[in-house]
This record gives C-alpha cells, sequence and structure tokens, in this order.
C-alpha cells in the first residue's frame, strides 16, 4: 500500500520536511540579520559587548529609596537602582490594587443601589481611559500642588508640595535588632499557634481566640520591648532650609503618581474579576450557611469567599502581570524605573541599544515568570482537594 | 360575599417605586445611612463639575464677550473666583486634535477616510446589514484605498506621516493594528496547537515573550533596533516602525483569545472534517476557524479595546496622537496651565471610543449566548 502513495503525500516525511523548511529559513532570517547588524553597528562606531555595564553613568537619579546612587556610578547600579524601583511600585501597587478592588468588587454587590451604581460608574470611567493618560493626570495634579514654602501640614509632621510628601524618617539605634527579632519570632510562634489551633478546631470542636492572641504576640510583646530597651528608635523630621526641605524621607511625586494611576486602574479590573468570582458562588451555598444559623460576616468569609477564590486567582494573577509591566509606563513622568533608567538614559548615554533592550526584556521576562510561578503555586493550594 | 372575593392589593410599601426606594436604597438604617451619606456627596459634587464644566466655563468667548486667543483671556484666569473650565483651547485647538499637522488643503481625504472608516466597519458590526456581502468587499479594500488616500500617490499629493496627528494617528494606529494582527495571530493559535514538534515551540516562544514584556520595550525595539537589524538604504518611517511593534504585540494577545476559541471547539469536528478527507488547511478554513473565530469575538473586542488604550504609548518614542496633541498643546505659552482641560477632552475622546467597544462586545456576548445559530453565517 504504502508504496502507491507519492512519497510527498507521506505525513511522516511531510512533517519532517515542513519542519527543516521553517528552522532553515528561520536560519538563514538569523544569519542575515545578525550580519546586517553587525555591519550597522561597525558603520555606526557603536560598541559591542557588556563591557560598558561597569563605565560611569555620569547622570544622577532623583528616587532611590534603597540605594544610595552618586553620579559616578556604575551603569550597572542605574540597572538595580533601577529594578528595585520597578519592584517597589509594582508590589506596593498590587498590594494596594488588591485591597481596593476587594472592597470595590463586594460593595458592587452591595444591595444598597445607589452605592453600587456609583462604583460602577467609577469602574467604568477608570478602565475605559488610558493608562497613560491617567498617570499623567495624576502627575499634573501633584505638581500643581502649593510650592514648599507653603507645603500642606498634616498633624505638624507630615509636608505635601508640589516637591512630594515628606515624613519624618526612623532612625534605628543600637537595641532595635532585638525588638525586630521579637516580631519575626512572634510571627512564627503566631503562624505555629494558628495550626495547632485548626488542628484542635479540627479534631475537637473547640475555638482558640486566634486573632487577639497573634495581634498580643506580634504588636504588645515587641512593643514592651521596645519600651523596655529604652526607645531606641528616633525620627528625623524634615526641616526647612533655604528653598526646599532637609532630612526626613521624601516620597516623590513621580511615585505617588504611578502608585495611584496603577492601584486605581487595576482595582477597576480586580473589582470585575471578584465580582464575577462571588457571582459564580451558587445561592444555595449562601442560604444554607445562613440556614445553619453562620452571621452575615462569617457567610462571606468562611463560604463565599474561599469558593469565589478558585475563580478569582487565575485572572488576578493575569492583572498582577499587567500592573508590573504597566509599571514601565513610568517613564512618561520620569520615574525612574528599569525602563526609564536603564533602558533610556543609559542607553542614550552608551548607545548600546541591543545589549540594554535586551537586558530590560530578560528582567521583565523573569519578573513575569516568577509571578506566575507563585501565582500558580497559590492557586493550586486553593483548589479543590479531592479526598 | 363580593367584599370576600376582592383580591387585596399588596401593602404600598412593598410595590411601586416606594417599594423599590425601600428595598435598595432603606432597607435597614446602616443602609439608609450609607444612601443619606451618598446622596450628600452628590449633592456637594455634582453642582460644583456641573457649574465647572458647563455653566461657569467658556467655549468661545470669555464673560467679558472677548473671543479666547490664549489663556491669559480665560475667565478662570481673570477671575479665578468664578471661571469654570476654559474649553476655548480644545475650540482653538480643534482642528490638531482631529487631524495632527495634516495641510488644510488635503484635509477633505482624512474626513474621507473617515466616512469610508465608518463605512468598512458597518458591516462587521451589524450582522443584517442589506446587501452585506458588497459592504464586506469595500472592507477587504479599504486598507488599500486608505493607504493612498492618507498617504498620497496615485495621483494625490504626498503629505509624510510626520505631518500626520492627533485622532487620525490614533484610529491608524489602533485600526492597522488589529486589522493586521488578525491574521497573524491566527496562523500563531494554529502554530502552537500543531501537531509539528518545531512549529508549535517556535509559536510558543513567540507568544510567551511578546506576553511576557511590556509594549515600551517593544516599541523602544521598533524605534533604536529595527533599523539596526534592516541593510543600509531601507529606511523605515517613524510610523511604521511603530506599528511593527504595535502589530506584534496585539498578534499574540490575539493568539492567546483564538487558541481559546479553538479549544473549545469539540475534537468531533476535526474528526469529522478528516473524515470527508478535507486537507489541514481546507479543514482550518471551512470547519474549525469559522467556529472558533466566532465563539472568540467578544474576547477579541477586548483585546483590541486595550490595544486602543495602548496606542497613547506611542508618544513616549515621539509619535503624536491625541494624547501627544494634548501634551504638545500644553507646552504651548499660549495655552500654559490648561491641563485639566485638555485632558478631560482627551479622556472623554477615548472613553467615547472605549466605552462603546465594551457595550458592543456585552451585546456580543449576550447574543451567542442566546442564540444557537452557530457558524450560521
Amino acid at each position: 500500500m504504502r508504496s502507491n502513495i507519492g512519497f510527498f503525500s507521506d505525513e511522516k516525511f511531510r512533517s519532517i520536511f515542513f519542519q527543516t523548511l521553517v528552522v532553515g529559513l528561520f536560519a538563514l532570517g538569523l544569519f542575515f540579520v545578525i550580519s546586517t547588524t553587525s555591519y550597522n553597528l561597525e558603520k555606526r562606531n557603536i560598541a559591542t559587548g557588556w563591557s560598558f555595564l561597569n563605565n560611569p553613568a555620569g547622570f544622577d537619579i532623583s528616587f532611590s529609596p534603597f540605594l544610595e546612587f552618586k553620579s559616578t556610578d556604575t551603569h550597572l547600579k542605574v540597572y538595580f537602582v533601577g529594578v528595585l524601583n520597578t519592584l517597589l511600585v509594582s508590589v506596593t501597587g498590587c498590594i494596594a490594587a488588591t485591597l481596593l478592588g476587594f472592597i470595590l468588587g463586594i460593595v458592587r454587590l452591595s444591595s444598597n443601589w445607589l452605592l453600587s451604581r456609583l462604583v460602577y460608574i467609577y469602574v467604568e470611567f477608570s478602565r475605559n481611559v488610558p493608562l497613560l493618560l491617567q498617570i499623567i493626570l495624576w502627575y499634573s495634579i501633584l505638581i500643581q500642588l502649593p510650592r514648599v514654602k507653603q507645603s500642606l501640614q498634616i498633624l505638624d509632621v507630615f509636608y505635601i508640595s508640589n516637591r512630594g510628601l515628606y515624613s519624618p524618617r526612623p532612625i534605628f539605634e543600637s537595641g532595635f535588632s532585638y525588638v525586630l527579632i521579637a516580631i519575626v519570632l512572634a510571627l512564627i510562634s503566631s503562624f505555629l499557634i494558628n495550626r495547632w489551633a485548626k488542628k484542635r478546631q479540627d479534631t475537637t470542636g473547640q475555638q482558640f481566640p486566634i486573632f487577639s492572641s497573634s495581634i498580643g504576640l506580634i504588636f504588645v510583646i515587641p512593643l514592651i520591648l521596645f519600651f523596655i530597651l529604652g526607645s531606641p528608635m528616633s525620627f528625623e523630621h524634615p526641616e526647612m532650609k533655604g528653598f526646599n526641605f532637609k532630612g526626613g524621607l521624601v516620597i516623590r511625586p513621580e511615585f505617588i503618581a504611578m502608585f495611584l494611576a496603577l492601584s486605581i486602574y487595576t482595582a477597576a479590573f480586580i473589582s470585575e474579576i471578584v465580582r464575577a468570582g462571588i457571582m459564580s458562588v451558587s445561592k444555595g451555598q449562601r442560604e444554607a450557611s445562613a440556614a445553619i444559623g453562620l452571621k452575615q460576616t462569617w457567610i462571606m468569609r468562611l463560604i463565599i469567599i474561599p469558593q469565589a477564590l478558585r475563580v478569582i486567582v487565575p485572572p488576578l494573577t493575569s492583572q498582577y502581570l499587567n500592573l508590573t509591566k504597566n509599571s514601565s509606563l513610568g517613564i512618561a513622568v520620569g520615574y525612574a524605573d528599569l525602563v526609564h533608567g536603564f533602558g533610556g538614559i543609559s542607553l542614550n548615554q552608551t548607545g548600546q541599544a541591543i545589549e540594554c533592550m535586551a537586558i530590560v526584556m530578560a528582567t521583565y521576562l523573569s519578573i513575569s515568570l516568577t509571578i506566575s510561578f507563585f501565582m500558580n503555586i497559590y492557586n493550586r493550594s486553593i483548589q479543590f482537594k479531592e479526598k | 360575599m363580593n367584599e370576600m372575593n376582592e383580591v387585596r392589593k399588596p401593602p404600598v410599601a412593598t410595590t411601586g417605586i416606594i417599594g423599590w426606594l425601600r428595598l435598595n436604597l432603606f432597607f435597614n438604617w446602616t443602609n439608609s445611612l450609607i444612601t443619606l451619606f451618598v446622596i450628600y456627596c452628590l449633592y456637594q459634587f455634582i453642582p460644583w463639575i456641573l457649574d465647572w464644566t458647563i455653566f461657569s466655563a467658556d467655549f468661545k468667548y470669555n464673560y467679558l464677550g472677548e473671543q479666547i486667543t490664549n489663556q491669559e483671556m480665560c475667565s478662570r484666569n481673570l477671575d479665578p473666583e468664578n471661571g469654570g473650565a476654559c474649553w476655548a483651547v480644545i475650540y482653538v485647538r480643534f482642528y490638531q486634535f482631529i487631524y495632527g499637522f495634516y495641510p488644510k488643503v488635503e484635509v477633505w481625504r482624512v474626513n474621507v477616510a473617515y466616512v469610508m472608516l465608518a463605512l468598512a466597519l458597518l458591516p462587521l458590526l451589524y450582522a443584517k446589514l442589506p446587501y452585506r456581502k458588497y459592504f464586506l468587499y469595500f472592507t477587504y479594500i479599504f486598507p488599500v484605498i486608505a493607504y493612498f488616500l492618507l498617504n498620497g500617490g496615485l495621483g494625490f499629493t504626498e503629505v509624510s506621516t510626520n505631518k500626520w496627528g492627533g485622532l487620525l494617528v490614533t484610529l491608524v494606529l489602533g485600526c492597522t493594528g488589529i486589522a493586521l494582527a488578525f491574521p497573524i495571530g491566527i496562523m500563531l493559535a494554529l502554530g502552537r496547537r500543531s501537531k509539528l514538534p518545531v512549529i508549535s515551540m517556535m509559536c510558543t516562544l513567540f507568544i510567551e515573550f511578546i506576553r511576557g514584556v511590556p509594549l515600551i520595550t517593544l516599541l523602544f525595539f521598533g524605534m533604536v533596533m529595527l533599523p539596526l537589524f534592516l541593510p543600509e538604504g531601507i529606511d523605515m518611517d517613524g510610523l511604521v516602525r511603530v506599528l511593527v511593534a504595535v502589530t506584534l504585540f496585539q498578534s499574540a494577545y490575539m493568539a492567546e483569545v483564538i487558541r481559546g476559541g479553538l479549544q473549545a471547539i469539540p475534537p468531533g469536528q476535526y474528526e469529522a472534517a478528516k473524515s470527508l478527507g478535507m486537507s489541514y488547511w481546507r479543514m482550518n478554513l471551512l470547519i474549525i476557524l469559522p467556529q472558533a473565530i466566532r465563539i472568540s469575538i467578544p474576547p477579541i473586542v477586548n483585546t483590541s479595546i486595550g490595544l486602543f488604550k495602548d496606542t497613547t504609548l506611542v508618544i513616549i518614542v515621539g509619535i503624536l496622537d491625541l494624547l501627544g496633541i494634548g501634551r504638545g498643546t500644553l507646552a504651548d505659552t499660549n495655552w500654559l496651565g490648561l491641563s485639566y482641560e485638555i485632558y478631560f477632552f482627551v479622556s472623554l475622546v477615548f472613553f467615547i471610543f472605549t466605552f462603546g467597544m465594551s457595550r458592543y462586545s456585552l451585546y456580543l456576548e449576550k447574543k451567542l449566548k442566546t442564540g444557537i445559530n452557530m457558524g450560521a453565517d
């Protein structure tokens, strides 16, 4: 039989033939691109290789809360400052967006018609206006705040002006590390108590006051220790010197604008996800839990939310990924993140576009993969476990 | 007897407007407090915003009756206590917002293109259009007509793309990106599901790579790296470079959406097509894709909304779309400080487009849920 079919009609042959063809064409294209690129680079006198990472950057970065940055530092340090700033705005944005999104999603389902309409209007407006526009709008509002001289005061310790938010900076003195150790120990022990209490409740039905005991462990004990050690922490208050504040902790308007825009924009999407998740839990679940006499708040916490989470978490993951990628828009307002600092200024100074862009893209890819990895683990832990 | 049989009406408080109010706004005392609080906030906010945007606002003339030509003549700068928004900036710069710096004598070409775009979209949006088939032919040739109309050639004078701007660039980027990404996305989706390991791996890598990096890095790629990859003499237009980046970006997202549709097709469809002796391409073109695309239309519209909003990112690489024109106007000393008016206007334009698209996608979803005529057209 087989000999009757032309060998080109043979599935196995065709599969190998086409794949070889594709690989060949791809390799040819790659060769072409590489050779033209190296020719172009040579002609334009653009250096190649990674040695530029150790050259001094020669520019300043205004916002670098974790690392001290001077203009004599290397491009490699620009990269690390950028990564940290990207992570800072992404992590704080994700937390705020999740909190706001959950609250709004639940409020949207409230029986109060006016309140749920209000949330609906908010969701539609912030979903349908481009994020970049929102970032620029927030920034333009923030820089129209009063000048430093007339800055708004809150409780006499916070100062808000068009240069950002100034707040006292805590200074840790020797002995504070004991308090930190106490907090870590308290966290671990309250986690263990939590597990023990759950096990006991499962077997005996007896409840244990987990919440108050955890609060006591985490807050009260370190606080007592703090005062016993003679309060080993002081605050450095921002002081008006000349035209600007000196000292204290400053949060720049670029960061505030990014944080507000990212969390408000993403919260709108998250609230819709939460709403869909809660609505996916069948009405019978709520009725059944009301029938066995659970309180309203307990119904939400123990019955509805755990089931809704199974629907919520996968799309929530992609919202976190979007927020992290959207944090790259900081370049529009001058927030020194990965794209602005390393992919923008460093690239322009060194001209090594290929290397800089490759590093930036690889970094975003690894951040995305890390988020997906952890969210997948979390997702697996909340799915139905068949016994 | 009669009195006994008379149907008693339900209590007044459970029906009609009063019943609705009680159930939805004043169900219990916390609910009532919330309602009153919200009403109080709205009472404070709505008159203020209406006053600012409409009643105290300048549209063309300020409160002295002079025609406004710069920001100093705005009522809100002459009289900060009473003046509202100064929409005159939109009025004066309206041409730029809609056409960019397109030459005034040639602007009829853009207007014709706008009208033709509406005509080309009509058969795609409305399935029951009479003579839909002929309209669709027009839709297919529209991109070619639009290219010559806007760019020049075939007897039209050439208008270089750096003169384009405003809504024109936003629409060109959005529509071209979506239209080009659609076929590429289909190929990528088919490739990812292919049984040939090399092809499936390459498509998967491409899709995941694009989805893992922000659009702005792809725009930088198009702007700084693409010229390095091409041989000398091929000088790509700035708008084309951005379009390449936007299309690559959108096609990866489109591919994932269409793959979702492909996965929803029951295997029986594939088996039936194969048993009729159809080849891979005939099976996909005639049996699988028409069904898969039909069910993935709502998510396709949703990713398209995303792309339409994301086109604003091109201002970072120096292309003047609607938002870019807005920022440019703000940098002009004549219109300094009118950021709220300008951003409000730009937001409103985007909102109208994207909200319209999202309503349309909801309508489609409802239609698909109720309509059982899968694959009817």
